[in-house]
């Protein structure tokens, strides 16, 4: 919990420099003996073309299910031990696969021939799980041709150093990579965004633009970066895509330059690891890696009554497991022990308007709040602007009475996507 | 490491700046207690008893409906006992006991619960008791009356009544100094300027106020009050002696800027306190009553969500 100074005459300040500095080499973990990989969708035993005691390599590329393009890059060799489902954040199926590490194994070049001759499609197949998680399926899926690429190499959350670690160690690899996507993708701008103190050292790495970002928070959310990099706004409820944007982290634009540059996809997360007592320290883990792993190594002790996030302190995401895995999209792990958090009320809205002031999108979110409460999503969105939100967090953070504004508005947006996308099915 | 471990799982963000309910209203009552205990020495025994009736029976109100509401007790968070006591600063010391039982209830009952509690309260509690008892019991207001038996050392007679009834002359003795330091009689917590001045500066400072609803408040009763005094000096007194008499100051810093009755924009701030403290001088200068500053802010609570409705387009949004 950040206490708000006892003065508090401006609106409320994070700053991501307070949080942020960065804390040296990340140590690298050990492979586990076991790793679990989150494939995206549903499990469907019949379909799955990977079997338990299936041998996978490191590198191989792991098709479960064949219509999908998107694959997952096998980041160890070893023996495949459980498939099965597995859900996610705001009900995303997965598929997990767990993988019994051979110690020493010997890598797989499938990858290695996919980065000699490279296309969209292959890009596509290898890239997407790759340290940083870039998502290519917007060049599939996109109605409107993409032909800026954003990569972002500030940190969206507080605390979370990952990408600044990436574009002060990498600036190499994320020329090579930014080249190689260029072509590939024939992008017309590719635009860098920075930390506003460090922009200058950065013409230089191949981006046709270069932008500062303000260190307040939340200027590192992406859809506020894009602000930054365009210098206006994305339409409201319009994706980056549809506004002909794609979005990467400067983490995953590296990890490209690596594969392209030897020809070996990088299989080490960067990860933030945050104590309960907000030291940190960078660690360097195999993709799949389960939490557990990491925390042992790091030697925090986890209670019953703490919480375990993947991600930073506004935006991550709470899990319910220490053996649940780090993702190709993990930049941070928090644990935040029990006695610093704060539970949310539904005690009713005040009237104070602290989130009004506190929204850097000028959302009435005290109004969207009422409608939000009462489940009306629709009229929230054609009145009060649901759609224009960025996923901040300030407005539950400011909250006097403690309203989880910020759940209903992620809700909101789930049941109307959900709304949509079935109101689509039936219309075709 | 046991799997039985349980943790924690909500959602983001996992960190909260700390404010609460009962923190904000609790340092709205410690910012009224200079004025309160400046009342207290002015008026003694009798002003103890009616802010010590007012705040309890407020607190009972809302325990009573709270339970036959059926809903769960909110009476901790320091709403009602800051309703209670905003109701006794605006009571002259010598109200009987009835008047406040019945004022506790018409703010707590009729004023804020069965809209819904905290928060669904479209005009300031205390505000709409008051506004109602002096609407039925005019004779119990009247300050000149009800504080006959005081002997402060300076003019007993309410300013505001005097300047309403003998023009701006009968007042001329009040220095503006005065009026600040609490050499006048009216209600309770009502007559120290420098002591609400303080506490409304501590909560704007700490957050607790929207600085421009004060401000633009006390900005439209200068004004206003400027323009009658410059057209009719010999008939209306200046805008210092307004600024300091009557609930102008309680109002400006703890009535008008109550959080579920007011705006939270910036201009419908801005148009709700000017808007306030202008209807406050038409009241006192051409209204029949003599301040005007209660029922100015019920009349501007009931423009609030139509005022509120100014407002930014977020950002991204076209058309």
């Amino acid at each position: 919990m950040r206490k708000k100074s006892f003065l508090s005459l401006s609106s409320p300040r994070l700053d991501y420099r307070n949080f942020a500095g960065l804390p040296g080499e990340p140590e690298l973990l050990p492979p586990p003996k076991a790793l679990t990989l989150h494939h995206p969708g549903r499990f469907r035993p019949a379909k799955a073309g990977l079997n338990i005691g299936d041998r996978v390599r490191r590198g191989q590329r792991l098709a479960i299910y064949e219509e999908q393009k998107e694959g997952v890059i096998c980041p160890a060799t070893g023996t495949v031990s459980a498939v099965g489902p597995f859900i996610g954040d705001l009900g995303r199926p997965y598929t997990a696969v767990t993988i019994a590490v051979e110690p020493d194994g010997e890598a797989d070049d499938e990858s290695a021939g996919a980065a000699g001759s490279l296309d969209l499609e292959t890009a596509g197949r290898f890239f997407a799980s790759l340290p940083g998680a870039p998502d290519f399926s917007v060049f599939f899926d996109s109605e409107t041709p993409i032909r800026t690429l954003l990569v972002s190499g500030v940190d969206a959350d507080l605390f979370v150093a990952t990408n600044q670690y990436a574009v002060r160690r990498w600036p190499k690899e994320i020329k090579k990579g930014l080249s190689a996507l260029s072509e590939v993708l024939s992008l017309e701008r590719s635009v860098l965004a920075l930390p506003g103190d460090i922009v200058q050292n950065y013409a230089s790495v191949g981006a046709t633009e270069t932008v500062g970002v303000s260190p307040e928070y939340p200027s590192g959310i992406p859809r506020l970066v894009a602000l930054a990099a365009m210098g206006e706004p994305l339409p409201a409820g319009d994706s980056m895509a549809e506004a002909g944007i794609a979005f990467m982290t400067a983490e995953a634009v590296a990890a490209i330059g690596r594969t392209v540059g030897t020809g070996r996809p990088p299989a080490e997360k960067i990860v933030t690891v945050i104590n309960k007592d907000g030291g940190k320290r960078l660690v360097s883990v195999v993709i799949g890696t389960p939490i557990r792993h990491i925390l042992d190594a790091a030697g925090i002790v986890v209670e019953e009554g703490d919480r375990i996030i993947l991600g930073g302190p506004m935006t991550g995401t709470a899990v319910y497991s220490v053996d649940h895995p780090v993702t190709p999209a993990t930049d941070a792990l928090m644990i935040q022990a029990g006695k610093d958090i704060v539970k949310t009320s539904d005690y009713p809205c005040i009237n104070c308007g602290e989130c009004n002031r506190a929204c850097p999108v000028n959302i009435q979110v005290n109004m969207l709040a009422r409608f939000l409460e009462a489940g009306k999503y629709e009229e929230a969105e054609d009145l009060y602007e649901l759609d224009a939100c960025i996923d901040c967090g300030l407005c539950s953070f400011v909250c006097v009475s403690r309203i989880p504004i910020f759940q209903y508005i992620r809700l909101a947006k789930y049941e109307l996507n959900r709304i949509r996308s079935i109101e689509e099915e039936e219309h075709e | 490491m046991s799997d039985s471990k349980k943790f924690i799982v909500s959602h983001a963000p996992f960190w909260h700046n700390g404010s609460s309910v009962s923190e904000r209203h609790f340092n709205m009552i410690a910012a009224a207690l200079p004025a309160v205990l400046f009342g207290l020495t002015q008026y003694g025994g009798p002003a103890l008893a009616v802010i010590a009736f007012s705040v309890s029976t407020a607190m009972i109100w809302e325990m009573l409906l709270s339970a036959a509401m059926k809903r769960p007790q909110t009476v901790t968070d320091g709403s009602a006992a800051l309703i209670g006591l905003l109701f006794a600063m605006l009571l002259p010391a010598s109200s009987p006991w009835w008047l406040v039982l019945t004022g506790t209830f018409v703010s707590v009952v009729v004023g804020k619960m069965i809209f819904g509690g905290i928060g669904g309260n479209p005009f300031h509690p205390a505000l709409l008791g008051y506004g109602i008892l002096l609407v039925s019991w005019g004779d119990y207001f009247d300050f000149n009356e009800a504080l006959r038996n005081y002997d402060l050392g300076f003019d007993m007679l309410y300013p505001l009544w005097s300047v309403k009834f003998f023009g701006p002359d009968a007042v001329a003795h009040f220095s503006a100094w005065d009026l600040l330091a609490g050499q006048q009689i009216g209600g309770i917590g009502a007559t120290f300027g420098i002591g609400l001045i303080a506490g409304g500066l501590y909560l704007i400072a700490r957050g607790f106020v929207r600085w421009e609803i004060p401000a633009s408040f006390l900005a439209g009763v200068f004004v206003t009050a400027f323009i009658f005094h410059a057209a009719a000096p010999d008939r209306y007194a200046g805008p210092l002696f307004h600024l300091f008499t009557g609930y102008t100051l309680l109002g400006a810093f703890f009535l008008a800027p109550e959080d579920s009755s007011s705006p939270v924009n910036f201009i419908p701030m801005l148009i709700y306190g000017a808007g306030a403290g202008m209807l406050t001088m038409l009241i006192r200068n051409i209204g029949v009553y003599v301040d005007g500053v209660v029922f100015a802010v019920i009349l501007m609570n009931i423009a609030n969500p139509l005022i509120d409705k100014i407002r930014p387009k977020a950002i991204g949004k076209v058309a």
